[in-house]
């Protein structure tokens, strides 16, 4: 008998589809099960934002840019509006400093349940994503009664924080984390012990230090491959100054690691919101900053929870920024996810893209090549047209659709 | 519904099929550039504290076995195409709900260059949830309420069956108002 031609298959999945909540795109060639080949087509949830930010002051920026990512919203706001308080040369009071960081860190806390249960989900462990999504819920009522809302704090201004943290707050965030901090420890015996579990983990998306460093991998995902990157540790910003924290890293570099390192560092995240809860400085929680901002430029970068959150800000001195620009962890995550995938089952494709802790609304972007070395930008209009005419170009790779 | 039952017989399976959609409606989600923060509200919907899940609401991946669309986002340009896919996909009669102040009328993002401004710009939407995020509850509140109006009696002598597949043929006959969206 003929020994059959094998032939190459290609998988699309997305940008729907029931996994991920976000819309993505990819082609995933696969021999079989096993997967040749992994191509990623992102872009769905590009608006636009950073061109936006050039035409609204720098107020009213801050509550523009923490809707880049309706998970990390906080630290966005914070990355901007430290960078906009260097530039303007102006000190934060240091018990502003101290509330953004508890903030921070709580909005860490849900970040990393969220993606616990998300992952779990993945790997069709869908008891564990229930119960971390319900505990998950004690953080959004302690961000809720501190802020009024469960997703969008904005509790960021220029020059401080808007609210301050009152004796029945703090009581009732130490409470929470005595509850989480023992739900956590039963966590992490779940994903560490259950034979089911890590047979969807154990190593499965490999990614050892020499690639983490060569696919240039950040935050929780090259931490679970030895890599030490954490910008609280490299350059620590406002309160993190005081309050250092101790990086989790873990030399396994599988799914397993990347669990253990997430879930890890919701201990670390508990331990440094009582530190600072225990001696939070008093005083003042803003200092005004001008309208106006001095003429400069700024790059400020933060930890989020997904990995290092870079802005750039230019300013011509009005109340408008001249050009921002955000670097988010995921762009520098999604290579890993491609090159990781090759090798794998199609069916352990998932929870490899759910290891990074994707974030696709936070990593569209158009990028513009300028090869006559001008800098001269495109305008509002020019932008818009641009788009209309690509999209209608591309339109005609699908069939004509008409509704109705 | 095309069976030539007589008139008795047809208000009767009408009702019936009127009462089963009620009570288990399917849903889809689709995100179409949101921030995030209603996608995970949504999802929030469906865990332990809110559980969606006890009106028989169950979110569903394929476009083919939903019967509701739940719409986030100011809907982007390269989103667009699959909106209207994902939409034409599904079986009539459907409905679309959108969630958010994006998914409304663009929100924060109204007027970038990317975006279209709401999904009404692109598909016909049934019922509208406002916030930036809306809560667990006003999403609940909202799809409860849009399954109530199926409910209501018509007002003319017209049984619900032939009012539900009428309302569905207007928003299938819909023109297509955002086709053209600069």
């Amino acid at each position: 008998m003929q020994p059959q031609k094998t032939e190459q298959f290609t998988v699309p999945i997305g940008p729907q589809h029931p996994a991920l909540k976000e819309p993505s795109s990819f082609l995933i060639s696969v021999d079989g099960e096993v997967v040749t080949n992994a191509i990623v087509r992102l872009g769905y949830a590009h608006r636009g934002i950073e061109k936006a930010t050039e035409s609204r002051t720098y107020v009213q920026n801050l509550y523009l840019l923490e809707r880049i990512c309706g998970i990390c919203s906080h630290i966005h706001g914070t990355a901007f509006a430290m960078g906009v308080e260097r530039l303007a040369g102006v000190e934060v009071p240091p018990r502003a400093q101290a509330i953004r960081l508890i903030i921070a860190e709580l909005e860490r806390i849900h970040s990393h349940m969220l993606w616990l249960g998300v992952g779990a989900h993945q790997g069709g462990f869908d008891a564990l994503f229930m119960f971390s999504w319900r505990d998950r819920e004690t953080v959004m009522d302690l961000l809720e009664s501190i802020s009024g809302n469960r997703v969008n704090y904005s509790a960021n201004v220029l020059g401080g924080v808007k609210f301050d943290l009152t004796a029945a707050h703090i009581g009732d965030i130490l409470k929470a984390l005595d509850y989480l901090e023992e739900r956590t420890h039963h966590y992490l015996k779940v994903v560490t012990t259950d034979a089911s579990f890590l047979q969807r983990t154990r190593g499965i998306g490999t990614m050892t230090r020499h690639q983490a460093e060569v696919l240039g991998a950040i935050g929780p995902t090259a931490r679970a491959s030895g890599v030490l990157r954490d910008v609280r540790i490299e350059a620590p910003y406002g309160a993190y100054v005081d309050h250092p924290v101790t990086t989790i890293t873990d030399d396994r570099g599988d799914l397993e690691a990347r669990f253990a390192v997430r879930i890890k560092e919701l201990f670390e995240s508990y331990r440094l919101i009582r530190e600072v809860l225990d001696d939070l400085p008093p005083g003042d929680i803003k200092t005004r900053v001008k309208r106006k901002i001095p003429e400069g430029e700024a790059a400020f970068r933060v930890e989020a929870p997904r990995g290092e959150l870079f802005y750039f800000i230019k300013s011509d001195g009005t109340d408008i920024p001249s050009r921002v620009k955000v670097r988010t962890p995921t762009i520098c995550n999604m290579t890993s996810v491609v090159k990781l995938a090759v090798g794998h089952q199609l069916a352990d494709v998932p929870m490899i893209l759910a290891g990074i802790d994707p974030c696709f609304s936070c990593n569209d972007r158009m990028v513009r090549v300028n090869r006559n070395n001008g800098s001269d930008g495109w305008t509002w209009e020019q932008l818009r047209q641009h788009g209309i005419e690509y999209y209608k170009q591309r339109s005609q790779d699908y069939d004509p659709l008409v509704v109705g | 519904m095309s069976s030539n039952l007589s008139k008795p017989w047809q208000a009767a399976l009408d009702q019936i099929t009127t009462w089963a959609r009620i009570n288990s409606p399917w849903a889809i989600h689709f995100n179409s550039g949101s921030c995030n923060g209603c996608d995970i509200e949504i999802l929030a919907t469906l865990t332990p504290r809110y559980d969606l899940e006890r009106f028989g609401i169950k979110l569903q991946g394929s476009p083919r076995h939903a019967d509701v669309l739940i719409c986030t986002g100011p809907v982007s340009r390269q989103a667009r195409e699959r909106l209207i896919r994902t939409y034409e996909q599904m079986h009539e009669p459907k409905f679309v709900v959108a969630v958010g102040a994006c998914a409304l009328s663009g929100g924060i993002f109204q007027g970038c260059y990317n975006v279209m401004d709401g999904v009404e710009n692109v598909i016909p939407v049934d019922a509208y949830i406002p916030g930036c995020p809306p809560r667990p509850e006003a999403i609940i509140d909202g799809i409860v309420k849009l399954l109530g109006s199926l409910q209501e009696p018509p007002a003319d002598e017209t049984d619900a069956g032939e009012t539900i597949a009428a309302a569905a043929g207007e928003i299938a006959a819909a023109p297509h108002a955002g086709s053209e969206h600069g």
